[in-house]
């Protein structure tokens, strides 16, 4: 019985032993002569598909990049599944281009939960997780995910832009600050504190938190009000952005409001609150709104239409997420072309680190994307606009939130 | 006899086939079934509730949520080993399940269905509400648990055993107490309450009893999927979660045990197929599979399976005096 069983230990340890080489990573996955596989998921159903047509997108400009030829004579094979913004079934579909559809890399991946589900996993597998969709800051943190990195400028970097603004512009304000209390609106008060730095303790008169479940902000406006604060930085998402302008403006509280870029949406926040309630808002944004006629005449502007109507007519035209994902398609095939004929995953995630001002056609002039191995956050720089009563109007110089002032 | 001896037999055939598995599919394979044995338990658990006692409910989820986070928050507050948080969730579950068991009491049918929708609903919400512990919208990042003793596993290869180890306890346990006494009593209250009671069953317990139990499942199947997951979020858990289990539930076959394998293959799988399919509407196709699905098979697949082993062993199942397909038991009152 024992010696049996032995036996099959045995056995069973040696097919073991037979399998496991066999699944140790190539350093070259999912390239070949003519074709580069990339893997991407995207809410297509569920509570975030409005964001799905960004993964469209993306498809549509690879299409492009493969009629004129593809990238080194290698054609992109781009395969996005559904994960309906559900982090589980992003982790089987992750696994899934990585262990079967065996692409060289996932890039775009939506959401802040779904990335966090795969962000270790990733980084284990040794897989570049390049360019997320999502503002969280802690995408940036190549020390111990080395295999990650972000995309749009995060939360924290544009806290920092805010400070920088203030620190010039208002240097003896009394600083009220209104912050939704979790990892978003935290992550928003460490930039704008690390950005003031060591004024923040004299400037910071009061911050007020809510709960993201809480029906009103009335009182915190109120507080804020009293507390004799002459800068507002309004660190809330449409809902609530829209009760504190709202409010503010219904007692009488004149304060420079800095708006964040989440709720900046003409469309679910201004218009709501009232638009002259809601003139002299300051926010910071990173793209051309495709929806501002100053653009009209870009040359930026005017090849993402016309791509547009070729490659993605069912696309909408005023539909900022279609500018964003035509943008985030255009810096992964400039990092590929600038890893030349060696697509390893070491190279991929090495070129994706060492950009160097990239321009991307719907990015505000001056902006441009720079990666170093310390550094995953690819777009730092921002512009500030102020709300004219009708729409933003960009003013000032570009802030680069890790530029010393 | 024979028949009885037979199923015994194919069962353990099926289990060695299911331990033969990790040695010949791939971790992301496994994985799959990973996750089909564990929505098979919460399905059973939906099962006992709807399909032998006739409650209805919609919000499933919020128990399978809260397994899953009772799991996560002792292993990344007290570093608690993942395998002891598996029997604390199903208990937890099982007294939240009960307690909001006393109340549904009094809802019947529809009202239920509506009051168990409203926790499904309400669930995702409150876990924001306990940032603290719960981590917020950002959920807990959990470390994907590595065979112990130094078993020569991959974590998918011992996952998989571990819950494929769950799924035939809590199988067994589920059998036992469906196919005796508890379970006749249980179904006698699906058919007719009244009659029930003047039989003697307390109707209130067990009423009550049957939805803790049913929540326990649930609760040790969200267990399971955070160490699978190895994260949870309530973007994990949102109402479509509870629609899919319930739709687990029926696909598979009411009121059967094996159903609930049947139907958690289904709500594994077939959404992936649409997507091969068709990627502009997968859940149009998804859809259709539903309906053709309950057209061809109104009593489940467990249902159909069960018929077909009828007809092509009718005259010994006779003899034996027992049937072994669920089919007749199946909920038909909706």
């Amino acid at each position: 019985m024992t010696r049996t069983r032995k036996l099959l230990i045995a056995v069973l340890a040696v097919g073991l032993a037979g399998l496991i080489p066999a699944l140790a990573a190539q350093t070259v996955v999912g390239v070949t002569a003519t074709e580069i596989k990339i893997g991407n998921t995207n809410p297509y159903s569920g509570p975030a598909s409005a964001y799905g047509t960004i993964g469209k997108v993306i498809g549509a400009y690879f299409k492009k990049v493969n009629d004129e030829g593809g990238i080194n004579g290698r054609k992109i094979n781009y395969i996005t599944y559904d994960d309906g913004y559900s982090p589980p079934k992003t982790v089987e579909m992750v696994r899934k281009l990585v262990e079967q559809d065996q692409v060289a890399f996932v890039f775009q991946t939506l959401g802040t939960p779904t990335n966090s589900a795969i962000h270790k996993y990733v980084n284990q597998e040794k897989v570049p997780h390049l360019f997320v969709a999502t503002g969280a800051t802690k995408w940036n943190d190549p020390k111990n995910f080395p295999w990650t990195m972000g995309f749009q400028p995060n939360y924290q970097t544009e806290g920092r832009v805010y400070a920088a603004h203030v620190l010039k512009n208002h240097p003896d304000a009394k600083v009220g600050i209104l912050y939704q209390n979790d990892d978003y609106g935290k992550d928003y008060l460490k930039g704008f504190e690390d950005g003031l730095g060591e004024a923040a303790k004299k400037m910071i008169v009061l911050k007020q938190s809510h709960e993201v479940t809480d029906p009103t902000i009335d009182s915190q406006i109120v507080n804020l009000k009293n507390s004799g604060a002459t800068v507002f930085f309004n660190i809330t998402i449409p809902k609530f952005a829209v009760q504190a302008i709202k409010k503010s403006h219904d007692i009488g509280w004149k304060p420079v409001h800095y708006l964040n870029n989440v709720s900046s949406s003409l469309a679910t926040v201004l218009k709501p609150a009232g638009l002259e309630a809601s003139r002299g808002l300051i926010t910071a944004l990173y793209m051309k709104e495709v929806t501002d006629p100053q653009w009209k005449n870009d040359k930026g502007f005017q090849d993402w239409v016309a791509f547009m109507k070729k490659y993605y007519p069912e696309g909408a035209l005023d539909d900022q997420a279609n500018g964003y994902g035509y943008n985030v398609a255009i810096l992964v095939a400039h990092t590929l072309r600038q890893c030349g004929n060696d697509l390893s995953r070491e190279n991929i995630i090495r070129q994706a680190a060492n950009l160097k001002n990239v321009e991307l056609p719907l990015l505000l002039p001056g902006i441009k994307v720079n990666t170093s191995p310390t550094d995953h956050a690819p777009i730092e720089q921002e512009q500030l606009a102020r709300f004219d009563g009708e729409r933003w109007v960009t003013f000032g110089e570009l802030f680069d939130a890790f530029r010393k002032q | 006899m024979t028949s009885r001896l037979a199923r015994h037999a194919g069962l353990l055939a099926v289990v060695a086939l299911a331990c033969m598995l990790p040695f010949v599919l791939s971790n992301f394979r496994l994985f799959q079934f990973t996750q089909v044995y564990i929505y098979a338990i919460a399905i059973l658990g939906l099962n006992m509730l709807t399909g032998y006692n006739g409650q209805f409910s919609l919000g499933h989820g919020a128990f399978y949520a809260v397994g899953a986070y009772v799991s996560a928050i002792m292993m990344d507050r007290w570093h608690v080993p993942y395998g002891w948080t598996i029997p604390v969730a199903g208990v937890i579950c099982l007294v939240v399940g009960f307690l909001f068991g006393l109340p549904a009491l009094r809802l019947e049918g529809l009202y239920l269905a509506l009051a168990t929708f409203s926790l499904a609903l309400a669930v995702p919400q409150i876990l924001k509400y306990f940032e603290h512990w719960t981590g917020g919208s950002q959920g807990i990042v959990l470390s994907k648990p590595k065979a112990p003793l130094g078993l020569p596993l991959s974590p998918d290869q011992w996952l998989y055993f571990l819950t494929l180890a769950v799924l035939v306890i809590l199988f067994w346990l589920g059998a036992n107490l469906l196919r005796g006494r508890v379970g006749r009593a249980i179904v006698a209250i699906r058919d007719n309450h009244i009659s029930a009671e003047a039989m003697g069953i307390n109707s209130a317990l067990y009423k009550s009893l049957v939805f803790g139990v049913s929540a326990a499942y649930t609760g040790v199947a969200g267990a399971l999927s955070a160490s699978v997951i190895a994260f949870v979020a309530p973007d994990s858990f949102n109402v479509f979660l509870s629609i899919t289990l319930l739709i687990g539930s029926v696909i598979g076959g009411l009121a059967s045990i094996s159903g609930a394998i049947f139907g958690a293959f289904f709500i594994q799988f077939v959404p992936n197929w649409a997507q091969d399919i068709s990627k502009a509407a997968p859940w149009a196709i998804f859809g259709v599979f539903l309906i053709v699905f309950m057209y061809v098979m109104p009593f489940g697949i467990a249902g159909a399976v069960g018929r077909i082993w009828i007809r092509m062993t009718r005259s010994r199942v006779l003899q034996a005096g027992r049937d072994p397909a669920p089919a007749h038991h199946a909920h038909t009152t909706t």
